[in-house]
């Protein structure tokens, strides 16, 4: 498991990808859904 | 006819509210397959070692940024040309998730540089300027079209900049052929063993395929939210 994690030396280059993507897809997703039930 | 009926902002509204939501529901099954074959399936990459698994994210969202732009200057297109109401809707509702997928392609793409090219950013690279000059169009659009005040105006005039901005698309696509660029044209080795190729191609596939259904439940989602604005 902490293999996983640490991807062969790579983690922070892979995960540093994966996390900002899904953060931004995420806050996105939270704009549009608040900006559907203000209004 | 039925196209024309839905081309009007009123009747597109709930149509787009179903977009949304089955869009959106695909897009959770296919990321999350996706990242299954990405981060599980696939094998590591004989020459990148783990760092390759980047690309499955990279590339999809490359293959979006180009691919949303197309879709919008279309859309902007359409309504300068025809003087329809959705269209300009539809073009103003998909810059924001196609400026977002630029910056995730950049983003990744320097993360992605750093291990394997030795730098994370390289100025006066064909591939990764034009790809900048993309984020720079799309926050072009989406600040002339803020700076209108009348909608239709605002509809209008970013739509002739989206259209002079297409130029810059087949320059992205073509960048790697025309210029001796530090971005390869392929970045996954498919001379390994064909088993191995396969899965790291669907893998990349199915994040793509993600992505798409992904941008088009935001956009619609946010052509609601600007239907429901403009008060029409």
């Amino acid at each position: 498991m902490s293999d996983f994690f640490h991807m062969g030396g790579y983690a922070w280059y892979v995960w540093g990808s994966y996390a900002v993507t899904f953060a931004c897809l995420a806050l996105e997703i939270i704009l549009l859904v608040k900006r559907e039930t203000k209004n | 006819m039925k196209w024309f009926w839905y081309a009007s902002p009123q009747t597109f509204y709930p149509l787009a509210g179903q977009f949304a939501r089955w869009c959106g529901l695909a897009a959770v099954v296919l990321t999350l397959a996706g990242l299954y074959i990405g981060l599980f399936v696939a094998p590591t990459d004989a020459q990148q070692g783990e760092a390759y698994r980047i690309i499955f994210i990279h590339v999809p969202a490359a293959w979006m940024s180009m691919f949303i732009y197309v879709v919008m200057a279309f859309w902007a297109g359409l309504g300068f040309a025809f003087n329809t109401r959705l269209s300009g809707m539809m073009a103003a509702a998909l810059a924001p998730t196609g400026a977002l997928f630029t910056f995730i392609a950049l983003w990744t793409g320097a993360l992605w540089g750093r291990p394997t090219w030795g730098t994370y950013w390289v100025w006066g690279d064909a591939r990764l300027m034009s790809e900048l000059i993309l984020l720079f169009l799309y926050f072009g659009f989406m600040a002339l079209h803020a700076s209108i005040e009348d909608p239709r105006r605002a509809d209008r005039a970013a739509a002739l900049l989206a259209l002079v901005g297409v130029v810059n698309i087949p320059i992205i696509y073509y960048s790697v052929k025309w210029w001796n660029t530090l971005h390869q044209g392929a970045s996954v080795s498919l001379t390994a063993a064909p088993k191995m190729a396969a899965t790291m191609l669907t893998g990349m596939l199915v994040m793509a395929l993600a992505f798409w259904m992904y941008s088009i439940a935001a956009a619609m989602l946010r052509v609601r939210g600007i239907i429901r604005e403009r008060g029409a």
